[in-house]
């Protein structure tokens, strides 16, 4: 889109700014499957308090948001649904797999779970635990946004 | 050919903030007024009866949590206290009255959320931050028994997991002497807000003729004026010993189910409070070597526990042949687990009986001819859990 | 009434339309064919000493040795004698039988999940169709030859 590597400073500079807009801005989509979808609600209340990394605005919408966390098991039924939500969603967009069943399929391997949401949409973090305490949650998102610090423009253009 | 009426189909969810999970339910709407409403599950139908046939009963126990994820503790006992009954095994008093404690807890945890999330659809926000935070300590106090704060499976087949640790008991009559003040403070928030009147005042109206045959149980039927509950009626771990009323409702719609629900708080509260005085000593297992799991110190030191625990964990015990139904009064209505045995270690048949399955059927006969954003306080005072629906 | 009374009375009460009465661990347990099922049923919902207004529970067990491999068990409860009741019939591989919606409108989902689950037919049904799996799902996963992964096209 013009912007080559050999700028150097000028792009590195851009995207610092950038990314520094991306990861203190975070809006996830309310999407709750199974039982992690409570943890996650405990995560956005008084105690946990997911609002100091900018997170608290729960987009109904997937064209307003741009993290998804998938918190909850994936069944075959529920499939398409997670992908037209997934690929409604504008970039730049990342994805959060948190508990068992979402990175995994957790303890239920049978007919109609999918064993893993990584299965059909790339994950960036994976948190493991049925279900993770909120405080993991709030680790994700400190990771997320490390590696958000690491991209570059050319990543998602 | 009179002409049809063209109706529009709406598809609300099944990723929807207000439908509690991932329930989708099928709109055919004349303008605002809900013509017909079509519920679809079986988003998170995740095949818990045939997992059960395939684990043993030990470990099914963890499964039973995960059903309706509100109040864990309930759905562990209804499961043990169906394996007890076909096993012909008696648990001491000890355990009896704190699994009473756990399932009361469960409840006031259940109906914290369903107070949060329901007033969050209708637009009143602070309550839900009032609720979790009440919630939390209750949560702090299983994480204390347990370990786990959501999914505890504290409750095992012939007594519990372990006994009570030090501090639960402080840190419970701390929580019962504050709680009574919490529910006249959610009160105040909504019982006389006009809005809070005019949207669940006269909506979602169902009579007490109709709940009973559509096989209505929990504060649903109890709004509509049936004064009835499980843990009376058919009473299961020592709940005959209790003094507790049983709130009813006159009109049958949400504001009257809003009540049964707030009032059932402080019936709960007032439980823990006999609890604790009637707390006895003893034993928290009963005396099953063949059943139950041993103490974990005696494991590390003794080698036929250790020879005990091995046999149990890895192949499980086996439980003589039979079928049995036993069920409890859960948050939501009656929860019950029908179990047919074959003599060996896993079940042949586990089915599992959710109240909010048969409740969520009822909704296209409650809703037929209100408005849409009706349609929302109705999921919301049904109080539904996808997990133990859709199972 | 208490469960002794209520097991003698619809035990001779219904002399003829049983094939089998005894008491279980738990519950009374009535054994009927599937044609006596709908007035068996009537009988118990509309005596007034008995009641049984409050439709607990519908499902199946499979036991593929028998002819009529589907064991359908209902069971019932009575808010006036604060009693459960389980009453069980037999239907084939393939086989239908009247649905119970008539008399208890909660059997709708509860018949929809059986269909689902096992395959069997409910006339009279108001919907039968799927409920917890998809539409046009060809299996009916709780069949024990069914495996617990499914099949891979699934």
């Amino acid at each position: 889109m013009g912007i080559e590597s050999h700028l150097g400073i000028i792009t590195t500079s851009l995207d610092k700014i950038v990314n520094w807009g991306r990861k203190n801005s975070l809006w996830p989509m309310t999407f709750g499957l199974a039982c992690c979808a409570l943890e996650m609600m405990v995560a956005a209340s008084a105690r946990h308090d997911i609002s100091r990394f900018g997170a608290e605005v729960f987009r109904g919408s997937p064209r307003q948001a741009d993290l998804l966390i998938v918190p909850g098991t994936l069944t075959k039924k529920m499939l398409p649904y997670v992908l037209r939500l997934y690929n409604q969603m504008p970039e730049p967009k990342w994805v959060i797999a948190y508990g068992a069943c979402a990175c995994s399929g957790g303890i239920f391997n049978t007919y109609n779970v999918v064993q893993g949401v990584d299965k059909v949409i790339p994950v960036d973090v994976y948190v493991a635990g049925c279900p993770p305490k909120p405080e993991a949650l709030l680790r994700a998102i400190v990771m997320l946004r490390k590696k958000i610090e690491k991209e570059t423009l050319k990543d998602r253009v | 050919m009179a002409d049809e009426k063209k109706y529009m189909t709406l598809s609300m969810g099944p990723q929807h903030p207000a439908t509690h999970g991932v329930l989708r339910v099928i709109l055919e709407l004349d303008g605002e007024v809900v013509h017909k409403a079509i519920p679809v599950i079986g988003h998170l139908h995740r095949g818990v009866e045939k997992l059960g046939e395939a684990r043993t009963y030990h470990q099914n126990i963890v499964f039973s949590d995960r059903l309706d994820y509100t109040s864990a503790m309930n759905n562990n006992l209804a499961y043990c206290l169906t394996v007890e009954k076909l096993c012909g095994i008696e648990v001491p008093d000890r355990a009896k009255v704190i699994r009473v404690i756990m399932a009361e807890l469960s409840r006031i945890a259940a109906h914290l959320i369903w107070l949060a999330t329901h007033a969050l659809d209708i637009g009143a926000m602070t309550l839900y931050f009032y609720c979790f935070r009440e919630r939390e300590e209750i949560l702090d106090m299983f994480e204390l028994a347990s370990g786990q704060r959501l999914t505890p499976s504290y409750i095992r087949i012939g007594g519990v997991m372990n006994d009570l640790p030090d501090g639960f008991i402080e840190r419970l009559k701390k929580f019962v002497d504050n709680f009574d003040a919490h529910v006249d403070e959610y009160e105040t928030l909504l019982t006389k807000n006009p809005i809070w009147i005019a949207r669940t005042k006269g909506v979602g109206y169902i009579s007490a003729e109709d709940a009973i045959n559509w096989g209505i149980t929990g504060p649903v039927l109890r709004g509509s004026g049936v004064k009835f509950d499980f843990r009376k009626a058919t009473p299961y771990s020592g709940y005959e010993n209790y003094e507790f009323d049983i709130p009813t409702g006159t009109h049958g719609d949400c504001y009257d189910r809003y009540l049964v629900r707030l009032e059932e708080l402080r019936q709960s509260n007032r439980i823990l409070k006999q609890a604790l005085k009637m707390l006895p000593s003893g034993a928290v297992n009963a005396d099953v070597p063949q059943l139950v799991f041993p103490e974990k110190e005696k494991v590390l030191t003794n080698i036929e526990s250790l020879i005990m625990q091995f046999k149990l964990a890895s192949g499980g015990f086996t439980v003589p042949k039979g079928e049995v139904y036993a069920s409890v009064e859960n948050a939501k209505g009656e929860f019950g687990y029908y179990i047919v045995s074959d003599g060996s270690s896993k079940p042949y048949r586990m089915r599992i009986k959710s109240s909010c399955f048969i409740n969520l059927s009822a909704l296209p006969f409650i809703v037929k001819g209100s408005m849409v954003a009706d349609v929302v306080a109705v999921i919301g005072s049904i109080d539904i859990v996808l997990g133990e629906i859709d199972r | 009434m208490n469960s002794t009374e209520i097991f003698e009375t619809i035990k001779s009460d219904c002399r003829n339309l049983l094939k089998d009465a005894f008491s279980g661990i738990d519950l009374s347990t009535f054994v009927i064919e599937p044609e006596h099922l709908i007035e068996f049923m009537k009988y118990i919902k509309n005596t007034p000493e008995l009641s049984f207004d409050l439709i607990t529970d519908i499902t199946a067990v499979d036991y593929p040795n028998r002819t009529k491999r589907f064991e359908l068990v209902y069971h019932i409860f009575s808010i006036k004698n604060s009693l459960r009741i389980r009453v069980k019939t037999n239907v084939e591989d393939g086989g239908s039988i009247e649905s119970v919606t008539c008399i208890w409108k909660g059997a709708e989902w509860l018949e929809r999940e059986v269909f689902d689950m096992f395959g069997v037919n409910f006339k009279n049904h108001p919907d039968l169709r799927r409920i917890l799996m998809n539409e046009d799902y060809k299996y009916h996963p709780l069949k024990k030859e069914f495996p617990l992964q499914g099949y891979e096209e699934s």
